[in-house]
């Protein structure tokens, strides 16, 4: 897994890249809670992501968890078809904020 | 009764590391019996899930430990089996769980209990280890 941070607006996007497993969800975990602990609001961007185990999904679930507890806005985007296959296995698909792009979500903020 | 044919056989360290190779091993084996895309995506899935629970729960990260995985194809019957050598585990922790109840974890057995039609699991004789076994049938 690669990973990248980049600014859009009033939000941080943490782009994941590749396969989000067991041995570098620890990472992906560690990426988002660092920006929520910076009191950032936070998008991960999953449209690179070709595999996500139960750990890496664990990981959105924390950044989830974290965001509202710190009243943070929190969500993912551009989620691709295997991530969307692993997230509506776990019925997250309803949980989490899911929006097509940054701009969508920016709209959708407004 | 079609007679059951082993198609893969691997024995690989209890590491998270390995299970990038095992994915692609899984994938390949099932794709030669005729498993469509959708499916085999499904299955690797499932058979990632169960090595994780192994590494996190049975061998508890201490990864000194191996995995053996056999794919078996018999008919339109296809069956997993995965074995480890760890001390044996609490049985009765191996559950899914109310996916209402928003919380990292917990989702391992799950998935396999969606994505397969059946499976056990159970202690080797003499304490020596841990298996499961699960069953998909590719119609």
């Amino acid at each position: 897994m690669k990973y990248n941070t980049r600014q859009d607006n009033h939000y941080t996007i943490v782009e994941l890249d590749g396969e989000v497993d067991l041995s570098c969800s620890p990472e992906a975990r560690k990426q988002i809670l660092e920006c929520l602990n910076k009191a950032q609001n936070l998008l991960v961007d999953l449209s690179r992501v070709t595999y996500i185990d139960s750990s890496g999904v664990a990981s959105l679930v924390e950044g989830y968890q974290t965001a509202k507890k710190k009243a943070l806005k929190f969500g993912l985007i551009s989620v691709s078809v295997a991530a969307m296959n692993v997230l509506q296995l776990a019925r997250l698909d309803k949980v989490f904020p899911i929006h097509a792009s940054v701009a969508e979500r920016i709209a959708s903020d407004a | 009764m079609s007679k059951e044919e082993k198609l893969l056989e691997i024995r690989f360290p209890a590491k998270a590391e390995r299970l990038t190779l095992v994915r692609a091993l899984v994938k390949r084996a099932v794709q030669t019996v005729g498993c469509n895309d959708a499916l085999g995506e499904k299955l690797v899935i499932a058979v990632n899930e169960a090595c994780m629970n192994v590494i996190q729960h049975a061998y508890q990260g201490n990864s000194t430990g191996d995995i053996v995985l056999e794919i078996h194809h018999a008919g339109s019957q296809l069956r997993f089996k995965l074995v480890d050598f760890a001390a044996p585990i609490d049985l009765e922790k191996v559950k899914s769980r109310d996916l209402e109840d928003i919380r990292p974890g917990g989702l391992g057995v799950h998935f396999i209990s969606e994505i397969m039609d059946e499976f056990k699991i159970g202690h080797l004789d003499g304490g020596n280890g841990n298996y499961l076994e699960m069953k998909k049938s590719i119609d």
